[in-house]
């Protein structure tokens, strides 16, 4: 059985400057996996690496057996299964909340516009806001609008999220709206990889933590002995900082 | 003396109008109708270029073709008619290139009495079509090019990591938001190409200005006919500046921070 991803010794440069360094990793099927690591450590080009929005410079990441950025895979089949959650959202502003949640089901699993519909009323009533369906992106607030991006991502019914700092541009008061929908998300059994700053999600819903620093996988683990009883230097003086504010 | 004479303000000889008034309307119907059809093919070949001018891949060697076959021609060609004058294009292609392609004994497209025929009688419109098509595309191309670009890069992220192709990202998401932010400079386009299609009376298309010439020749009359069209002129591009603000409010709402 594969590994739901698999990372294998990747390699990422931007011009001179090296952002991934030998990663590898796997994820299994059901699994949550956090990554965390300061800014600038690589945590969200390895995440935009599992879905091929970035190139790896070397070595390679297999979805359900498939290598990514090999030339001859069709990337848009292998995203159908992955659904990417981002930081700012990224809600298509010129539809209506319900639209950003038909938009891809139509036209790439061939559903009908009714069917599309029934499937995205009952992800907007799971993520909270089936009272927003016909609003505008803009009329909503930080934490609707993830939420609606989470629902628009599920509307794929892919096997696998993956969500980048996705609470990190939302006001304080807003994160646990967001949060909570993924903690339910993970106990329904989704397989999923969430970059993150929020300690305390990752210590309450993963199964396991990777941290990251300076394009290095340094330290990975449980969180109960990667936060509790941390190995390396680094991820200790990481965690106190972390943990402090 | 056959028409009375009728003086407006002791003046301006409403009677050259009137006598006139068949040509200068005919001259509005192929003003009008050669800056539509300019309108819409420019804008289709401003999309084809702007879009070429970005092409891009993933794969070093894909990347060189497009880079090649359709960047490289696509930045000469809009470089080439951004970088002489409208005026001079239209003489180009007038006097040079569509008789490369429709003459009597060797055209490249036609050639024989049809040819012939062709040129005759829609020789100028032909080429002012052709010209001002050309023209348009390349400016187009930098509103569509900017267009794009302007786009925040995660609506084509999210887009794609739904699984959609570059094609449906383009069309479902990218241009329809673009588009938007394009109305305003495509209007101005508009308008200018309302404008410019005055230069093709040069090769004899019976468009406005040529109207204007026509009677400011038989009469030796110049305020008339050039103040006739000029109002013709005004009055169209007021038109055309407000169904392109008519278009923008209706296509404004739901448009991101």
């Amino acid at each position: 059985m594969d590994a739901a991803i698999r990372v294998d010794a990747l390699g990422k440069r931007f011009g001179t400057l090296e952002v991934l360094r030998d990663v590898s990793c796997a994820i299994a099927d059901g699994e949550v996996v956090c990554i965390i690591g300061p800014s600038g450590s690589g945590k969200s080009t390895l995440l935009r690496c599992m879905n091929g929005l970035e190139e790896a410079t070397s070595g390679r990441v297999l979805v359900h057996g498939v290598p990514v950025h090999d030339h001859g895979t069709d990337l848009d089949v292998v995203r159908r299964d992955v659904g990417m959650v981002f930081q700012r959202f990224n809600l298509f502003p010129h539809k209506t909340v319900l639209e950003n949640l038909m938009l891809a089901p139509c036209l790439l699993r061939g559903l009908s516009a009714a069917e599309a519909r029934d499937r995205a009323d009952a992800l907007l009533d799971k993520v909270g806001v089936l009272d927003k369906r016909d609003a505008w992106p803009n009329q909503l607030s930080g934490g609707q609008q993830q939420r609606v991006a989470i629902a628009r991502a599920l509307a794929m019914q892919p096997r696998i999220m993956l969500f980048d700092e996705p609470t990190s541009s939302l006001d304080p008061e807003m994160v646990g709206e967001v949060l909570a929908v993924m903690q339910q998300l993970a106990e329904d059994g989704m397989t999923m990889v969430v970059v993150t700053h929020e300690m305390g999600f990752a210590r309450r819903v993963a199964h396991r933590v990777l941290f990251l620093d300076r394009g290095q996988l340094v330290e990975e683990g449980p969180p109960d002995q990667l936060f509790g009883a941390p190995r390396e230097e680094r991820t200790r003086q990481f965690l106190a900082r972390e943990l402090r504010d | 003396m056959d028409a009375p004479q009728i003086l407006w303000f002791g003046w301006f000889r409403a009677d050259i109008i009137q006598e006139y008034a068949p040509l200068f309307w005919e001259g509005l119907r192929m003003t009008v109708g050669v800056t539509v059809v300019c309108i819409v093919q420019g804008t289709l070949l401003g999309l084809l270029l702007g879009l070429a001018r970005l092409a891009d891949a993933r794969q070093p060697a894909t990347r060189l073709a497009l880079r090649v076959l359709l960047r490289w021609p696509a930045t000469i060609y809009v470089s080439f008619f951004r970088g002489t004058p409208l005026f001079v294009q239209i003489l180009l292609m007038h006097f040079a290139v569509v008789p490369l392609f429709v003459n009597p004994t060797d055209g490249w497209l036609l050639a024989g009495d049809t040819a012939r025929e062709l040129r005759q009688n829609y020789g100028a419109v032909i080429t002012g079509i052709v010209a001002l098509t050309l023209n348009a595309g390349a400016y187009i191309s930098e509103i569509f090019r900017a267009g794009i670009q302007s786009i925040d890069r995660g609506q084509s992220e999210a887009a794609r990591s739904l699984g959609l192709s570059y094609a449906q990202t383009m069309r479902h998401v990218v241009l329809p938001q673009a588009f938007r932010r394009m109305l305003p400079p495509l209007g101005n386009n508009a308008i200018a190409l309302l404008k410019d299609s005055s230069l093709v009376s040069a090769v004899g298309l019976a468009e406005l200005a040529y109207a204007a010439r026509t009677v400011a020749g038989a009469y030796s009359r110049y305020w008339e006919p050039y103040l006739t069209i000029s109002l013709m002129y005004w009055m169209l591009t007021l038109a055309l500046a407000w169904g392109v603000r008519r278009l923008e409010a209706r296509y404004g709402r739901g448009d991101s921070r």
